[in-house]
């Protein structure tokens, strides 16, 4: 075993291995990344379930959401998990143009879900029910509000990935990267429909 | 323009507190003038803080780390010395300045001490000892650095600007909110914590990933040295509750900062929520600073005892039971707030189940002792100065679970904690420091004043805190910054001693760190193994090259640097070298972490458009980052070989070594 000890019969290292080592690595490290995001969108949640009696001066709370609203900005989000899925399997394809489309297009659905949001958000300020007016709302709005800002970091993300396929094309590099991606943005959709199930149902149903 | 931010904000209320700005002013001029006058800015910009080498970035990080102590501790003493002298007096320091100060000095100690000290020994021996070239994801791992620092800047620069919050550093609401504390104390609270907490974060992702892909070949779970399992638990708590922390603040910060109502009095909002969702990553936290240090114990009584570990798997097992139970047991720091007697019961009932896997690891130790030929070395004085004291903080920690006895809250409950972290913690870093000081730099510490350092360090931890556990237990509620009852002055000025030879204690190691420079020379370690130690991190050469291993080393079983000494392989040379591929510096890590610093102080003092230029020089920083797919250089072969061969010029000495 002497020499074995010493000598782990490595070549020298090339740029390639080093380049997959490096993705594997990113990509776990996503993973584990991911892990702690979910540790905090649950804590909003917890936090949310508990305070969600706690509107002090007697809001109605069954009035402030609406849910033709809330099913659209549900269907768009669903919708670009969809379509993100396409532009994976384009990528596979190793398919530059169509995924870039398909990227667009989930960059469009998300826009427009962050604008339904928005819109929801104006609206409930404007009616009086802002973060500020008790402990329910500010529960409301940051819990779904971080989810918001998870999807508006998102889009600049497409918006970065989508400049690296056309100058770049789908180098090993630029695929892991979609796959994280993917993982991000699948992720919150997740998180969404938890949203979906216990702030807006039960205030509707 | 400058939001909140008026001449008012300089410290002209205190003469003390201008003493204290004037110090840490001069002290930034000092070193800027000395780097420019030593002609060293290039060297220090491309050696040192735009280094991706994990070595590197670990020294800076112990750096900062007892940079702090001294900060912190000076905090300790005026506190020490208010008490001892404030019997029916104000003492010399004003109420406001006496809670900043009992503040900042738990707040430095845990985010700007601990945990800096022990991300810096993972850095340093880690990759080291698993047989990696490099950590996982480098650029984070300047990028964590350079964000801690940027906190401890934060509550630096509030000596200086403004002040630092007086809520202590847990900042329980309702005090802590805006309508009680207005100023920007709590705001430079939160911020140094949510940078210092983003960067644990990271740190504990980047480690988790270093571990489990980057082990030496033949290396499997059960074969990692127990510093390497204490780290891999460590930094799973570090991802799993540091998440805790950053909502906990954030939240504080929408009510300080969006008047939401998450913990006001009234509106809706509820303190206790606050006080629970602190403390889910409080509890872990506790095992997040003690864990590495058991970690040292177990390597230092190992290599100490000329022995192989006792008792491998139960100590594994145990380490795991304790990072588990850890993160169940987080309600018994407010058994007095009222959850509820089933609530209580359960919690009451699991937190003195870590009495167990804790109990486990300390017989594993001294079964390891037991018929070895122990040397009594600074690291090892330290771990058998631990062994003792912790008995007390485990027995207080018992007593405190006792759900129906009161005495939270009280000068018992600061002894308790201390016993923990200075003999649990803060022993075990400095066990680390000097059993791997020779490792980092090539040349021993110094012996004799580190016996000293050591003696200085455990008398003054138990005359500063038996006296605090028997006033506590006599009713002296913490955080007293005058009373009236004269029973209590003999047993503070005692304290006030231990305080004092604990002075003597950091001085000592000063001296040490300062007398071991000057006489490198004689403490030279030319064999890079100056311990006779057993894990591979001794394998590479001290100070190690760049890319550690020239080869990396196969693995057959747990102590593999031991058996390769055992079988006479330690000396051999390869059959041929190879390319090597490194990663290169990037200055990013450290403008991101100035502009995290630009962008925080700026939202604690509300200028919007600074805050506004922070957030997008942060964003570019990454940004400049993000893309760069090949930022490796090669080392070539030839190379290698030159630097090895310089090696084993330096160090003829290598050999098998008797058992």
């Amino acid at each position: 075993m002497t020499d074995a000890v010493v000598t782990a019969g490595h070549g020298d290292e090339t740029a390639a291995e080093t380049a997959e080592r490096a993705i594997d690595e990113k990509t776990y490290g996503f993973w584990i990344y991911l892990m702690s995001d979910a540790i905090i969108f649950a804590l909003l949640f917890a936090t949310f379930v508990v305070m969600s009696h706690n509107n002090a001066d007697g809001s109605d709370r069954h009035t402030l959401f609406r849910l033709p609203h809330t099913f659209a900005e549900t269907m768009l989000l669903l919708a670009s998990s969809t379509t993100l899925g396409c532009s994976g399997a384009a990528m596979a394809a190793g398919q530059r143009w169509r995924t870039l489309i398909w990227l667009g297009v989930t960059f469009l659905l998300g826009l427009g879900f962050v604008t339904m949001e928005i819109s929801e958000f104006y609206r409930m300020a404007a009616a009086g029910a802002g973060p500020w007016r008790n402990g329910f709302l500010s529960a409301f709005f940051t819990l779904v509000g971080t989810h918001a800002i998870h999807v508006s970091a998102g889009l600049v993300w497409i918006v970065l990935l989508g400049c690296e396929v056309t100058l770049r094309g789908l180098n090993p590099f630029v695929v892991s990267r979609l796959y994280r991606f993917g993982l991000f943005w699948h992720f919150l959709v997740i998180v969404w429909i938890g949203i979906f199930s216990v702030v807006y149902l039960p205030e509707i149903l | 323009m400058l939001g909140k931010l008026t001449i008012d904000a300089l410290p002209f209320y205190s003469g003390i507190a201008m003493g204290g700005a004037l110090i840490v002013v001069l002290g930034v001029l000092g070193v800027v003038a000395l780097v420019t006058w030593l002609g060293q800015w290039r060297y220090l910009w491309t050696e040192w803080l735009t280094s991706l080498d994990h070595k590197k970035i670990g020294i800076m990080y112990v750096t900062l780390a007892l940079l702090m102590l001294v900060r912190g501790f000076i905090d300790a003493m005026m506190m020490r010395t208010q008490q001892a002298v404030a019997l029916n007096s104000d003492g010399y320091l004003p109420p406001g300045h006496f809670d900043q100060i009992f503040t900042s000095h738990a707040t430095i100690m845990v985010f700007f001490v601990a945990i800096p000290f022990l991300v810096g020994l993972f850095n340093v021996v880690v990759p080291q000892q698993i047989g990696a070239r490099r950590v996982a994801f480098p650029f984070m791992n300047s990028v964590c650095l350079w964000m801690t620092t940027a906190g401890a800047a934060l509550v630096m620069i509030s000596l200086v600007i403004g002040n630092f919050s007086t809520a202590g550093w847990n900042a329980y609401p309702p005090y802590s909110e805006a309508q009680f504390s207005p100023d920007v104390g709590v705001d430079y609270w939160i911020w140094a914590i949510l940078l210092s907490a983003v960067g644990s974060m990271l740190t504990g992702i980047n480690f988790l990933v270093t571990i489990v892909k980057r082990r030496a070949p033949g290396m499997r779970l059960m074969m990692m040295p127990l510093f390497t399992w204490a780290t891999l638990c460590t930094n799973i708590l570090m991802v799993f509750a540091f998440p805790a922390l950053i909502v906990t603040a954030a939240l504080l910060g929408l009510d300080r900062y969006l008047g939401m109502h998450f913990f006001t009095e009234g509106d809706g909002g509820n303190a206790m929520n606050y006080v629970s969702l602190f403390w889910i990553w409080g509890h872990p936290d506790v095992y997040i600073l003690i864990l590495p240090a058991f970690g040292v114990y177990s390597e230092v009584v190992a290599t100490f005892s000329g022995r192989r570990i006792f008792g491998y798997e139960s100590l594994v097992y145990s380490t795991v039971a304790i990072t588990v139970l850890s993160l169940v047991v987080w309600l018994h720091h407010f058994l007095t707030m009222g959850a509820g007697a089933d609530v209580n019961a359960f919690f009451g009932s699991a937190a003195p189940l870590i009495a167990i896997p804790t109990a486990v690891t300390i017989f594993d130790w001294l079964f390891t002792m037991y018929r070895g030929r122990v040397q009594f070395t600074v690291p090892m004085l330290f771990t058998l100065g631990f062994i003792v004291t912790f008995i007390i903080g485990g027995m207080t920690g018992a007593l405190l679970a006792v759900v129906p006895v009161d005495i939270h809250n009280t000068t018992f409950l600061v002894a308790h904690f201390h016993n923990l972290l200075i003999p649990g913690a803060l022993f075990g870093y400095f066990a680390g420091y000097q059993y791997w000081f020779p490792k980092a730099f090539g040349f021993k510490l110094e012996e004799k004043w580190g016996r000293r350092a050591f003696w200085a360090w455990i008398v003054g931890f138990c005359l500063a805190f038996i006296p605090l556990s028997i006033v506590g237990l006599m009713g002296m509620p913490q955080r007293l910054n005058r009373y009236y009852d004269a029973s209590w002055q003999p047993y503070l000025i005692v304290a006030e001693c231990g305080a004092l030879f604990i002075l003597c204690g950091i001085i000592f190691l000063a001296v040490q760190l300062a007398a071991s420079i000057r006489n490198r020379a004689a403490l030279a370690v030319s064999t890079g193994d100056p311990w006779d130690a057993r894990t591979l991190e001794w394998a590479t050469a001290s100070p190690p090259a760049a890319y550690n291993f020239a080869v990396v080393p196969h693995v057959h079983g747990i102590d593999p640097w031991w058996a390769m000494k055992q079988a006479g392989a330690a000396a051999n040379r390869p059959a041929r070298f190879h390319d090597i591929i490194m990663p290169g510096n990037s200055s990013a890590g450290a403008a991101l972490g100035a502009m995290s610093f630009v962008f925080a102080f700026a939202m604690v003092w509300q200028i919007w458009w600074l805050a506004a230029v922070g957030a997008l020089g942060m964003f570019a920083a990454v940004l400049s980052q993000t893309f760069r797919d090949h930022a490796e250089h090669r080392i070539p072969a030839s190379e290698v070989e030159a630097i090895e061969s310089r090696r084993i010029l330096a160090a003829p000495l290598i050999s098998g070594v008797p058992t």
